[in-house]
């Protein structure tokens, strides 16, 4: 076939600690000692980049992802001429795994980049209205880049923390218009952010559905469910991964666990902006 | 829905939903070059979803962009559960599925088809792939949206499933729902597998006779 696409490098685990990890599932319990439905622990830093309009920095464990927030002016799309632009691009970079490759993103960083802006765009976090200048000619476009420093496993989770806590972040520049020209000016006013949208990954592992999982447990897994919540009882994307199977029930009880994490990590966050905010 | 449209591919089949027109060819079992890219236990299953320029309203530049990188992967994702990827170590199975008119739900159609394609082309399979979408327009549950309801719709919803035990092979989601309705779609959603299911063992029937 002319062009393969599928070239997503593997990584190996040995029979030994896939069985070991699996064996230890079987009664409940995890290598790193966590419950099924215990998430690892949230570091958020948000600020960390003075270039960019907005950004954070997410600890996951020991993954990590920072994101930035850029905008530039730019064209709106025609079928919304009021309406500011999005788009989200994420980088796997090389120094984060073994198995990064420098290079155009492949489907891994593609399908994960989608995920965490749909995320946004179906909840409607981000007023895209209050990011037009002139109808129809200028509007901001936000860059939203999600640049993965460390995979220790759920770079989903963290991507999607980090996203949205780099829009909470975000300053957008004042601008003033006058005969069709727009001044930028060196005042600021923080991004309309309405709502968190927040993904929450569950990895399954043989007939067990495990919160959050690390790199280890992600080479063991069969399938992987990614629950993006932006309220209590608001879905607003789901993808399911992997190459294994997963069940109705299956998808009910991720729901559950979903919320849970949701609310957890909402907390840190808005603790996050709130602190800022002082 | 129609198997072993195309002479020349191992596996093929067309399927039109709607306004949805999808050709689906499987090539393979068949040597895997470079090498380095074989498994030793194992096929490697390669999918391609393509759409054409002509397929939609306004023209679409040829080639992939990330949007059909994306539904390339989890189509794959879809259909790999199902194929006895153990049987063909060091070979790989290549699937294409073209889009020639599309009316939204073209990634699921298009598991519809390249699943019946898998099963023309002989490929021992644990069960057909079903898939079908399931949307929210004006508050309500409904199945398999039309472009015109995609664009107004809250919420868009696509499922496969391999329907002898209604286990999930591709599941995503975009828009917003409550849990509630979530849970609704979700039936709905797999309760629409399943009549295209009929379909495809339909259309098998059709052209290979008799028998369960």
């Amino acid at each position: 076939m002319g062009k393969v696409i599928n070239l997503v490098k593997e990584e190996l685990i040995s029979d030994v600690r896939r069985d070991y990890i699996l064996r230890l599932l079987e009664n409940d319990k995890r290598i790193d000692g966590r419950r099924l439905d215990e998430g690892r622990d949230v570091e958020i830093e948000v600020g960390v980049i003075r270039k960019a309009e907005g950004s954070a920095k997410v600890k996951l464990g020991d993954t990590q992802v920072l994101v930035g927030v850029k905008l530039e002016i730019g064209e709106p799309f025609p079928d919304s001429p009021n309406r500011g632009v999005l788009t989200t691009s994420t980088e796997l970079l090389p120094v984060a795994s073994p198995v990064f490759e420098p290079g155009p993103p492949n489907e891994d960083a593609i399908e994960l980049a989608r995920v965490i802006d749909r995320g946004i765009r179906s909840s409607e976090a981000v007023d895209l209205e209050s990011l037009c200048i002139i109808e129809g000619e200028k509007v901001w476009v936000l860059f939203i880049d999600i640049h993965v420093l460390d995979d220790d496993g759920n770079i989903m989770d963290a991507s999607s923390i980090a996203s949205i806590a780099a829009l909470y972040d975000t300053k957008v520049p004042k601008t003033l218009v006058e005969n069709g020209k727009v001044e930028i000016l060196d005042e600021y006013e923080p991004l309309t952010v309405r709502k968190t949208p927040i993904s929450v990954t569950i990895a399954k592992v043989g007939n067990k559905l495990v919160l959050d999982p690390n790199h280890e447990e992600e080479l063991v897994m069969d399938s992987r469910i990614t629950v993006t919540l932006s309220e209590e009882n608001e879905v607003c994307s789901i993808q399911k991964g992997g190459s294994g199977t997963i069940s109705e029930r299956d998808v009910l009880e991720s729901l559950e666990i979903a919320r849970n994490r949701f609310k957890e990590v909402k907390e840190a966050i808005s603790e996050v902006i709130s602190r800022r905010g002082d | 829905m129609e198997v072993g449209i195309l002479k020349r591919a191992d596996g093929s089949a067309y399927v039109e939903i709607g306004d949805n027109k999808v050709i689906a060819a499987v090539y393979g079992p068949r040597e895997l070059h470079p090498r380095h890219l074989q498994r030793p236990d194992r096929a490697v299953v390669n999918c391609r979803y393509n759409m054409a320029p002509f397929s939609v309203e306004e023209r679409k530049r040829s080639g992939p962009d990330r949007r059909s990188i994306e539904i390339s992967k989890v189509t794959r994702l879809a259909l790999e559960p199902a194929i006895f990827t153990e049987y063909f170590p060091r070979t790989s199975i290549d699937i294409f599925i073209e889009i020639l008119q599309a009316d939204a739900g073209t990634r699921t159609t298009g598991i519809t088809a390249a699943s019946l394609a898998l099963a023309d082309a002989g490929i021992p399979m644990r069960d057909l792939v079903s898939a079908c979408a399931v949307g929210k327009v004006a508050g309500r549950i409904v199945l398999d949206l039309t472009k015109v309801e995609d664009n107004f719709g809250e919420a868009d919803m696509p499922i496969a499933i391999m329907p002898r035990d209604n286990r999930i092979t591709l599941l995503q989601m975009d828009g917003t729902m409550t849990e509630e309705e979530f849970k609704e779609a979700l039936k709905l959603g797999m309760e629409g597998c399943r009549k295209i299911y009929k379909e495809q063992r339909r259309a098998l029937k059709e052209k290979y006779g008799q028998g369960d």
